[in-house]
């Protein structure tokens, strides 16, 4: 985690739409510098979170200080952000140049020094020739760039950042996600990205912010959230999990799945026999180069597998759990190694320190 | 897995409800201060120019010749006196047939366009907008002149349809108003889902119950709103009844005659109030059914093309839009041949001497609506524009917004003659701070920017719809001023719509009455008003020409305006092209 100093605290923000709740008391501070992604389902609140940041929304309660200063009551325009769309909303009548010198003419920045800092950014953002284009000229990822560009061209101290890429290609998605983190990093700017999209969060975030619901789940580095999500609904939400309805064992380290006791690292502090859900990643469960002495291993079978070209998905059933099937991902080469074919029975070891322990009751359906 | 891990899990959100009517105010700064201002004044405009001369007219209404109180006596005079109300009934009647008559005729002419593949669709939907062009009372005059006693079908034929009275007020309405209900229902039909037909046709209906099982019901909305305009344009209009009405009195006329003929104000106000009942009510069921109609749209809907039919349908089709035209052009034709023609029906060789106007003072007439169009045109342009801007993309004081969006819809519930009689009381009154306007152009101008208002209003809101609602947001965190961007981004991407507003404003100055009949002063009056005064004074040949010059004006404006539109589309196709 950044260890520079925090840019921008979010204290207590509360937003409703009628009777709608959009945010439920929301506190958040962002580092000076730091790429902070929120993530969340679609009507989470992650939007509104974002406006309110900008001043685009009033929220009910709370406030908003960046660096230091209490913007909460600010007008937008008199708050310092660049903010990109997911539709653009480049000024169609307005070249990629005129678009990018909006801001700066609105400062009375000399001819001469726009036309340098145009044509810088427009390198800057790798379209160094397309200043006299008009965006219905540019395709889809040319134009997200020319809006980041001319956000950027006021060198704002904060850069908001919409769902940018949900309107693009998958291909052109990757690319330009990485285009993002490098020009971040180069500029510096402190910088607020809101996705529905788990993989672009942990791909660009210094930490994640996911919110349900209009409420923060949980704060964490990339790392943190994918390994040790705090509650199911992130595990679920990022990353693919197996989830196994269980009870709590009469020992901190230990769980029962069904018939089935297990030792997990995750040290509850529940009465015996509190309902929990175990949860442990399809690529955690390991159905090769297993040592005999192993804790948790299991007798299971094999139902079901899925052609995913590097890697098959492999549906189990365990000896002594009749509840649940367990998935389990298993590179190719083990599966032609091992011979794997639905029907087999093999050993499968559920590792202690990767399965996880939630004491509330999680749904889980096939 | 897989994300179906219900949320159930997350705790369900309650908030303090005392908290959902807190709201953290954000500072108004000079931005905001402006908005607000502006928005006051709008709503001041509005108010000044609509609601309160309305008022007047409903305080009028309760009062007697002399000015005293006197509660509903008006009232129980006009329905004790069947002479008079007569006209209410007469009003609903003819408003009604015209109606029925015009839904129908140009719902075939707008399915014949939209639907088919017959030759020519768009010279023939043209052609069909050619009444738009002209003074309502100007077709009046050509029936009288085809079928009147000595029209030339009457002569021709020996059959006399009776024109005067309630079938000449039906025919003009109709004829009148067939464009406008024309264009909602082509409208409708065009929004049509194709994917219903789509399925309709693979489930094997035949293109009956197709018709009636899809087509009906997807624009029943545009069909309920196109009998609003027909009935509203009909029950509201003055020329038409004026000239070919008779002794066959319509509530319209009524107020004209006794305010002007028998100086009665109180009683002109109390049937302007009886006027003003079905077309607010129409205006109310209107905008309850357009509401909904937004939600039937959806953004996945496919429109539906034209699609060739049988060759004896198409050919049906075909000819009865011929027909449809080869009347309306028929008309137009009597009123040029009227206005060159020595004495119509007896004497048709050619002269140019219906054309000096002596007893108008020459073009004077024509200049004053040249000019009062243009000022109409410029002036209420810019108001529509910049108020419907204002209520659309502002974001401060949605109370203050709703007020001018409200007062904006208001006028198109309000009949001319009912405004141009709020003119008078509110103008007219030595102790009115806006006296001096009265018999100036500038009461004109008014009276018709606050007619017309609603139609480029919604015109103008529908543009700024269109554009992407960010670019505000864009503005401000680029430290733009609003009006800056609005400027430079919102008026270029919606010139188009403005032109055709200023378009809109134009046209209908150069052929408005209603009002105005209550506002001109000698030396004011207004090309459409003289008509109406020659065909008074019997100059009926004198009004066919001043009615081919009116509409050859606003065929030479609507030229411009094309070549404008043009010029815009070709600059701005650059940032159009896809």
């Amino acid at each position: 985690m950044s260890s520079k100093e925090s840019y921008l605290r979010i204290v207590h923000i509360t937003k409703t739409f009628g009777t709608f709740v959009a945010l439920n008391d929301v506190s958040l501070t962002v580092n000076e510098g730091e790429l902070v992604c929120i993530l969340g389902p679609s009507g989470c609140g992650k939007t509104t979170l974002l406006r309110i940041i900008a001043g685009l929304e009033e929220q009910n309660v709370g406030e908003i200080y960046q660096s230091g200063k209490d913007i909460s009551r600010l007008p937008p325009r008199q708050r310092d952000f660049g903010i990109v769309f997911q539709s653009y909303a480049l000024f169609p009548n307005l070249t990629a140049a005129e678009n990018i010198a909006y801001g700066l003419e609105n400062r009375r920045v000399p001819k001469e020094k726009i036309r340098a800092r145009v044509a810088e950014l427009l390198t800057l953002v790798g379209l160094p020739n397309s200043g006299p284009k008009f965006p219905s000229q540019l395709s889809g990822g040319e134009q997200q760039r020319i809006a980041l560009a001319r956000a950027l061209a006021v060198s704002p101290g904060l850069l908001l950042l919409d769902e940018p890429l949900s309107a693009l290609d998958a291909r052109v998605r990757v690319a330009l996600r990485l285009e993002i983190k490098r020009l971040q990093r180069h500029v510096g700017v402190t910088t607020i990205f809101v996705t529905h999209d788990q993989e672009e969060a942990l791909v660009l975030a210094d930490r994640i912010v996911v919110l349900n619901r209009g409420r923060i789940e949980q704060v964490g580095t990339p790392e943190e959230i994918y390994r040790s999500p705090a509650t199911t609904f992130v595990a679920d939400f990022v990353g693919l999990m197996n989830f196994l309805p269980g009870r709590a064992g009469d020992r901190p380290d230990r769980v029962y799945c069904d018939r089935l006791e297990l030792r997990c690292a995750d040290l509850h502090r529940l009465a015996p026999d509190t309902p929990v859900t175990l949860a442990i990643r399809p690529e955690d469960v390991r159905v090769s180069h297993i040592d005999p002495s192993a804790p948790n291993l299991v007798r299971g079978r094999v139902r079901e597998t899925e052609f995913l070209g590097s890697f098959y998905r492999v549906t189990l059933t365990l000896d002594g759990v009749e509840t649940a099937r367990l998935i389990a991902e298993v590179s190719t080469n083990e599966i032609r190694d091992q011979s794997i074919c639905p029907g087999m029975t093999l050993p499968v070891s559920l590792p202690p320190d990767l399965l996880r322990v939630y004491p509330e009751f999680a749904r889980v359906s096939q | 897995m897989n994300g179906s891990a219900t949320s159930v899990l997350a705790a369900p959100s309650v908030v303090d409800s005392r908290l959902s009517r807190q709201r953290v105010h954000q500072r108004l700064g000079v931005e905001g201060l402006l908005i607000r201002l502006l928005i006051t004044l709008f709503a001041v405009w509005l108010g000044a120019f609509l609601v309160l001369p309305l008022l007047q007219v409903l305080l009028r209404s309760l009062q007697s010749k002399t000015g005293e109180f006197v509660g509903l006596a008006n009232y129980v005079a006009y329905f004790a006196t069947p002479a008079i109300s007569r006209a209410l009934g007469n009003s609903l009647y003819v408003s009604i047939v015209s109606m029925v008559v015009t839904v129908g005729l140009a719902l075939v002419y707008a399915y014949a366009l939209v639907r088919t593949t017959m030759p020519g669709r768009g010279i023939l939907r043209t052609l069909a907008m050619l009444p738009i062009f002209a003074p309502s009372l100007m077709q009046a005059l050509a029936f009288i002149y085809i079928f009147g006693n000595n029209g030339i079908f009457t002569r021709l034929t020996g059959i006399n349809i009776r024109l005067y009275g309630s079938t000449g007020i039906i025919m003009s309405e109709v004829f009148y108003a067939f464009p406008h209900v024309l264009i909602v229902l082509i409208t409708a039909f065009s929004l049509a889902d194709a994917r219903l037909y789509e399925a309709a046709q693979a489930l094997g209906a035949s293109s009956r119950r197709i018709f009636f099982t899809v087509t009906l019901p997807s624009i029943r909305y545009g069909l309920i709103s196109a009998a609003f305009v027909a009935f509203t344009l009909a029950i509201t209009d003055f020329g038409a009844p004026k000239v070919v009405g008779g002794d066959y009195d319509v509530l319209a006329t009524d107020i004209y005659n006794k305010v002007i003929g028998q100086q009665d104000f109180g009683m002109g106000a109390t049937i302007s109030v009886l006027l003003l009942i079905p077309a607010v009510l129409a205006f109310i069921i209107d905008r309850i059914v357009q509401r909904r109609q937004v939600a039937q749209v959806t953004a996945s809907s496919t429109p539906l093309g034209p699609k060739r039919h049988g060759r004896v349908t198409q050919a049906v089709f075909f000819a009865y839009c011929l027909l449809i035209v080869g009347f309306i052009l028929s008309v137009y034709g009597v009123v040029l041949v009227g206005a060159f023609a020595k004495n119509w029906p007896y004497d048709f060789s050619f002269t140019l001497k219906h054309f000096d106007f002596y007893s108008m003072g020459g073009y004077k007439v024509l200049w004053n609506s040249l000019q009062m169009a243009t000022i109409t045109a410029l002036i209420g342009t810019i108001l529509v524009f910049c108020s419907a801007y204002l209520v659309e993309k502002t974001k401060v004081w949605a109370q203050g917004r709703s007020v001018v969006y409200l007062l904006s819809i208001m006028p198109l519930a309000i009949p001319g003659t009912v405004l141009g009689l709020a003119y008078i009381f509110s103008f007219n009154d030595p102790r009115s701070p806006i006296n001096f306007l009265y018999g100036t152009m500038g009461i004109l101008v008014l009276s018709t920017i606050v007619h017309y208002y609603t139609v480029p209003y919604l015109t103008a809101t529908t543009a700024l719809k269109q554009i992407d609602p960010e670019f505000e947001a864009i503005g401000a965190s680029l430290d733009a001023p609003f009006y800056r961007t609005f400027w430079r981004v919102t008026v270029p991407m919606a010139l188009p719509a403005i032109i055709s507003i200023a378009m809109y404003f134009f046209l209908n100055a150069m052929v408005t009455i209603s009002a105005a009949v209550f506002l001109f002063v000698p030396g004011k009056e207004l090309a459409a008003l003289a008509v109406m005064l020659l065909d008074d004074s019997g100059e009926s040949a004198q009004a066919m020409a001043m009615s081919s010059l009116i509409i050859s004006i606003g065929l030479g404006a609507r030229v411009v305006f094309y070549l404008l539109t043009r010029g815009i589309e070709r600059r701005s196709q650059a940032w159009t092209r896809r």
